[in-house]
């Protein structure tokens, strides 16, 4: 649009337009001179590789660098693939506990700290720090706490009466859960700072109104504040679906994929068989079945967020 | 066409951050002033039901305080026990003798000081790049106007939704060819030039008046000068911000370095006290955990020095870098 108005008015040229495209041109210059030194960093290390992952995955690209074109060969091997199956559905089953798990906690919890309570500061710190933890002492710590013989999780389920507490990252069924569970303890503090930001947009005029006409607490969170807090929804649900359907670092120092495969994630069927197997051109297959997981989900989002919002 | 470019950044850049009123509300939430209003007003209408829904939030707050926080209080009182009481049956929380000794030996039975040189060193360079090319880039963004630059910050923005895991592999193979897999610089790159920065400096920016930077430049200051003197010292909390989620997340990677660093001489902190986990069978957990009290220790601190500018980072950006 721009480059056709500039020629039409190239036709009949002012006096002040070349001093004017000049500028223009000047302006442009340094725009991309302040854009520049983090563009190419950016450029080469994140759109260069995400343009050559589609290249990747159409080859059978090994370990010696050597790659033929196979065309569609990598995507109809990963269908018939049992382990890429397992870890698909792994992944969505870690993402639908994970997300509705976290999205209450952190909810909750930022609900409680939106009061005006002694303290509030000290439990907002509190809710933060398993954020800002390094994922190796996580794994550690959990993995002992989770011991199903020596564990405090399983004493304390046993003090409360429960006979046969789980095995956790021992068995096959509780593996994932118990990821799911230290995933929402990390995560929570930051769902929380979002939801606290997104709360304080909640009019305290409405509130007052609604408990005027009667509205009990439940009645005036569903009506008043879950509408308020829309815009922080989405890009809560957003940002939990990407980070879920990437869930990687946790799993990996977690159960490593076990066991057997019962928390086999897609990250690590890709790290498998990229940095494991050098199956480089496969693994980019499986790595562009997750990058369009990502972008459909988040467009999809995006356009459902629109739609109710206009 | 370049209009609609424009209007859909927009509309996908407000969508993608937590919305202005938040950040305001947020900030406030931060410098935690206290209002003095609402103190009257619950004071008043202090009913028996109001109290006791008082009493069953606080209770409600210790049961999850004490949920987050007894992992750490565990690691820390097992890195005190001598090795065999960390897996005493029944569970005892405080060790019987506190072994002070943990925190000496770790230092000779494994290349922590080795592994905690590595990581200052990555942290302190990445986080200086990040701040340095995307404060700079983020004025770009923010304060010119010249062609391409919507669709930029749209591919930028649009790189949130990619997970790095998609295209680690690609990456990988780049870096090795350039020779630089196996080095310290293969982590620099990974993280210094991160969408993350130009997207947080940007959004705070544009919360500085536009008629600063115009008298500046019409008082002849150059865009750079305008950066340099005005743009700078007017986002420090911002800066301090990006600086702290930087350095934490650097400090914390343990992907990267997992990839990246194969020679044992290189490794992170993070990758050390991993293989500290799996190389030895019989792990002395009680070093281990003396090992990563140490490796938390630092974050910890910093953390708390500064949680005002994380919570605003994050606030800002609704990212986590």
């Amino acid at each position: 649009m721009a480059t056709i108005t500039a020629t039409e008015a190239g036709t009949a040229p002012p006096p002040v337009r070349p001093r004017r495209s000049k500028l223009r041109l000047r302006n442009t210059l340094i725009g991309w001179s302040f854009i520049l030194p983090n563009f190419i960093g950016f450029g080469l290390l994140t759109l260069i590789p995400i343009i050559v992952l589609f290249y990747m995955s159409f080859t059978n690209w090994n370990v010696f660098g050597k790659a033929d074109w196979v065309g569609l060969a990598n995507f109809q091997r990963l269908i018939g693939d049992g382990s890429f199956r397992i870890s698909v559905l792994n992944t969505l089953y870690y993402s639908a506990l994970h997300i509705p798990l976290t999205i209450l906690v952190s909810l909750g919890l930022a609900l409680l700290l939106n009061n005006k309570l002694r303290g509030v500061a000290f439990f907002r710190t509190a809710a933060f720090f398993p954020y800002i933890t390094s994922i190796v002492a996580i794994a550690v710590v959990w993995n002992l706490l989770f011991s199903p013989e020596y564990g405090p999780i399983n004493e304390f389920l046993r003090f409360i009466g429960i006979q046969n507490p789980p095995g956790w990252l021992t068995s096959p069924e509780w593996a994932m859960p118990a990821v799911v569970i230290v995933g929402t303890w990390r995560d929570m503090g930051y769902y929380m700072i979002l939801f606290l930001a997104g709360l304080q947009t909640v009019p305290r005029e409405l509130h007052e109104a609604a408990r005027v006409d009667g509205a009990n607490v439940w009645q005036r969170f569903v009506n008043v504040t879950l509408p308020c807090l829309r815009p922080t929804m989405f890009f809560v649900t957003v940002m939990l679906t990407i980070n879920s359907f990437k869930i990687f670092d946790l799993i990996l120092v977690m159960t490593d994929g076990g066991p057997g495969q019962s928390t086999l994630v897609m990250s690590q069927f890709i790290y498998r068989k990229g940095f494991e197997e050098s199956q480089f051109g496969y693994a980019s297959a499986a790595a562009v079945a997750l990058f369009f997981m990502c972008i459909i989900v988040t467009i999809v989002q995006f356009l459902w967020n629109k739609k109710r919002s206009s | 066409m370049a209009e609609q470019i424009e209007k859909d950044a927009e509309l996908l850049v407000s969508d993608f951050t937590a919305p202005a009123g938040a950040r305001r509300g947020l900030r406030k939430l931060a410098e935690q002033t206290p209002e003095p209003q609402p103190q009257v007003a619950y004071t008043e209408k202090m009913t028996p039901g109001r109290r006791i829904a008082r009493i069953a939030m606080y209770v409600g707050l210790v049961i999850f305080a004490i949920g987050l926080l007894a992992p750490f209080v565990w690691m820390v009182l097992s890195s005190f026990k001598s090795a065999n009481e960390v897996f005493s049956v029944p569970v005892k929380w405080l060790p019987e003798t506190w072994v002070w000794q943990n925190y000496i030996d770790i230092w000779t039975e494994s290349n922590m000081l080795v592994w905690i040189r590595n990581t200052l060193f990555l942290a302190v360079v990445v986080t200086f790049l990040q701040v340095l090319t995307g404060s700079f880039a983020a004025y770009g963004f923010a304060r010119m106007r010249f062609r391409g630059r919507d669709v930029l910050f749209l591919l930028y923005v649009g790189t949130i939704a990619v997970p790095w895991q998609s295209y680690m592999i690609p990456q990988f193979i780049l870096l090795s060819n350039f020779k630089v897999s196996n080095t310290l610089w293969s982590i620099i790159l990974l993280q210094a030039f991160g969408a993350f920065g130009v997207f947080l400096m940007k959004q705070f920016y544009e919360t500085i008046p536009e008629e600063l930077s115009e008298a500046a430049r019409l008082d002849g200051l150059s865009e750079y000068a305008i950066w340099r003197r005005i743009m700078l010292p007017l986002s420090i909390p911002a800066l301090a911000s990006l600086t702290l989620l930087t350095f934490v997340n650097t400090w914390n990677d343990y992907l990267g370095p997992l990839i990246y660093l194969r020679n044992p001489d290189l490794w992170t902190i993070q990758l050390g006290l991993k293989g500290f986990v799996s190389n030895l069978f019989d792990t002395n957990y009680a070093l281990l955990f003396a090992g990563l009290t140490i490796s938390v220790i630092p974050i910890a601190i910093i953390f708390l020095l500064g949680q005002k500018y994380f919570v605003e980072g994050i606030a800002t950006s609704g990212l986590k870098g």
